[in-house]
């Protein structure tokens, strides 16, 4: 357990010490909440609703999948700096450095859409519920593992970071704009919403936005059952290629 | 009966023996060399033994312990630094050993003290809290050492300890292996293409070309397997002088060349006065003379036919090198 926490601690520190991530992470999100939230506010309205309620667990969970998928993918730089050397030839089995990781990765992630969070609050954004919030705060929490290890498949795949933008944008991208995060599901062409249904982030987004606004369009056990589903699996693929990467 | 014994290791990339069934065992307490130029199969051989790489057949004994069945055990048994870069520059010096630490087990107090005792080792005691990343690569290289040694290894694997270091830099962490070797009674197994390197340092080397072992033995039984020491003198009698060496036993053999003679014989040193007093009786006339004593490189020539060019660094190492040297 000990050699878990040192390894999680290692990505936090590294996450705290690089504030140029912090950062470079928040301004897309924020961008959207911005331009979208704020410039649509008074031309659009969801289910009677205001955009920017509807669109900001939407961007609360895009903020969670780019910062997961980016920590995912940094075992790359281990294996290029040469670190993941000396984390193969201590004496921990490469399943546990990986949980190592993805907690390590989710919980940066969660960080980052909690902070999202509190300058939606800023904006003058109020929250639906308390107990809401902490089912929010649970099911980023299922996003943040989810893509992490997600994020660690790919990078165990792959050799260095030029195929990086490739997963950008056939992958993270994709993923964000095809999830029902700043459309609804109802009334918009079939195929998208067919898209948007196999679509797993979809499932984590509703959730979100049944926690943090009230509203939702999928019951919240199948969110759930989803997602979970969804996290066993990429842990197992993660766990599978961590396994039999090569430095 | 060996601490570190090989059973004809092999590793195969495709169809390339990168390592061709090598066997040979180390024994305890020595500085091992592992000697070959670029390619030749020395770090396939020590990621093998520290059992971050598959061998495709045969196997190897780590301190009692079966490198493929008892993976846990052997990691515990030792140390390495890695020929490539393995610190994490983003975190501290301090933060680099205890990562190691908890990863080996070693209880907090107990690596507190395990630490300040390794820095103090390697002189970096005052650099505890500076991030790796402004450390020069000597000081890298030396805090990758401490680092292989937090856990009490009995073995330590050094992969090119040395490679693109100046040679100031070089000589000191030539002086901490050899202190480590005394005041740690550790087992030390390194690899170099550095003949001065394996000469200064090791009590026994294998010669490996090409994934082979070509010959193994002490520096001094190596250089003699190669032929004694060399006298040359320069002189215009060179029939004369040859004639009369000729008759001399101690004198392995003679060759005359450009106004010159060349003599071979054990132990020059001891032999110039005997030589000096034969030319001296004949009356001839010596212009100079030199003495050549064999080098690590006269062996590597006799046993693999090629000489190491060290200035003939691969791409790859090239690249590596500039990797250490830049930080990156
Ligand atoms: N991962 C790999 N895939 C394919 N070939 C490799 C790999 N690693 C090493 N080799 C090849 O194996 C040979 C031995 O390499 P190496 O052990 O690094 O040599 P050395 O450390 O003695 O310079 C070289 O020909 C090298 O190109
Ligand atoms: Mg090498």
């Amino acid at each position: 357990m000990r050699k878990v926490y040192i390894i999680w601690l290692r990505e936090i520190k590294k996450y705290i010490r690089s504030k140029s991530r912090v950062i470079g992470t928040l301004g897309m999100p924020l961008l959207f909440l911005f331009v979208l939230g704020f410039g649509l506010k008074s031309r659009i309205s969801v289910n009677n609703g205001d955009y920017l309620d509807f669109i900001f667990p939407g961007i609360i969970a895009m903020s969670v999948l780019f910062t997961s998928m980016f920590s995912g993918i940094s075992v790359i730089w281990d294996k290029q700096f040469g670190f993941m050397k000396e984390m193969l030839v201590a004496p921990i089995s490469r399943t546990k450095i990986m949980v190592g990781k993805t907690l390590g990765g989710a919980t940066t992630a969660v960080f980052q859409g909690f902070l999202i969070f509190m300058l939606s609050l800023l904006m003058g954004i109020r929250i639906h519920s308390f107990s809401g919030f902490i089912v929010a705060l649970a099911f980023m929490a299922l996003i943040g593992i989810s893509f992490t290890a997600l994020g660690i498949s790919f990078g165990s795949r792959m050799e260095d970071m030029q195929a990086f933008p490739l997963v950008m944008n056939f992958v993270i991208m994709p993923l964000f704009f095809l999830s029902g995060a700043l459309f609804p599901l109802e009334g918009v062409p079939k195929i998208l919403r067919m898209i948007a249904l196999i679509n797993p982030l979809t499932y984590g987004v509703d959730a979100l936005r049944f926690g943090l606004v009230g509203i939702s369009q999928i019951p919240l056990w199948i969110d759930f059952i989803v997602l979970a589903g969804f996290c066993v699996l990429t842990i197992s693929v993660g766990t599978y290629l961590f396994n039999k990467t090569s430095v | 009966m060996g601490i570190i014994q090989l059973k004809s290791l092999t590793k195969k990339f495709n169809s390339l023996a990168a390592v061709d069934g090598i066997s040979f065992s180390v024994e305890e307490g020595e500085i091992f060399g592992f000697l070959g130029p670029n390619g030749a199969g020395k770090t396939t051989t020590i990621s093998m033994l520290s059992t971050i790489l598959k061998p495709t057949s045969g196997t190897a004994l780590i301190n009692g312990f079966d490198m493929i069945k008892d993976k846990a055990d052997v990691r515990k048994s030792i140390g390495i630094v890695f020929q490539d870069p393995s610190l994490d520059e983003e975190l501290t010096a301090y933060e680099n050993l205890t990562f190691h630490g908890v990863m080996y087990d070693l209880k907090k107090d107990m690596r507190e003290r395990r630490i300040a005792e390794l820095l103090n080792l390697v002189g970096l005691e005052k650099r505890k809290n500076d991030f790796v990343r402004v450390f020069s690569g000597g000081m890298k290289r030396r805090l990758e050492i401490a680092r292989g040694l937090m856990h009490h290894p009995k073995i330590l694997f050094l992969d090119e300890p040395t490679l693109g270091l100046d040679p100031q830099t070089r000589a000191n962490i030539w002086d901490y292996i050899k202190k480590l070797n005394e005041n740690e009674k550790i087992t030390i197994m390194l690899t170099t293409h550095y003949m001065e390197e394996a000469d200064k340092l090791c009590d026994k080397i294998a010669i490996i070309d090409d994934g082979r072992i070509m010959a193994l033995d002490s520096p001094q039984n190596l250089k003699s397997i190669v032929g004694g020491d060399v006298v040359s003198i320069k002189s215009p009698d060179t029939k004369k002088i040859s004639n009369a060496f000729a008759k001399e036993k101690w004198v392995n053999k003679i060759k005359i060349h450009d106004g010159a003679i060349d003599v071979s014989v054990n132990k020059a040193e001891e032999m110039l006065p005997k030589l000096l007093k034969i030319t001296n009786e004949i009356k001839s006339e010596i212009i100079s003379i030199s003495v050549h004593k064999p080098t690590l490189e006269d062996v590597f020539l006799h046993f693999t036919g090629k000489t190491i060019r060290e200035e003939e660094a691969s791409a790859k190492d090239a690249m590596r090198l500039n990797r250490r040297l830049w930080g990156r």
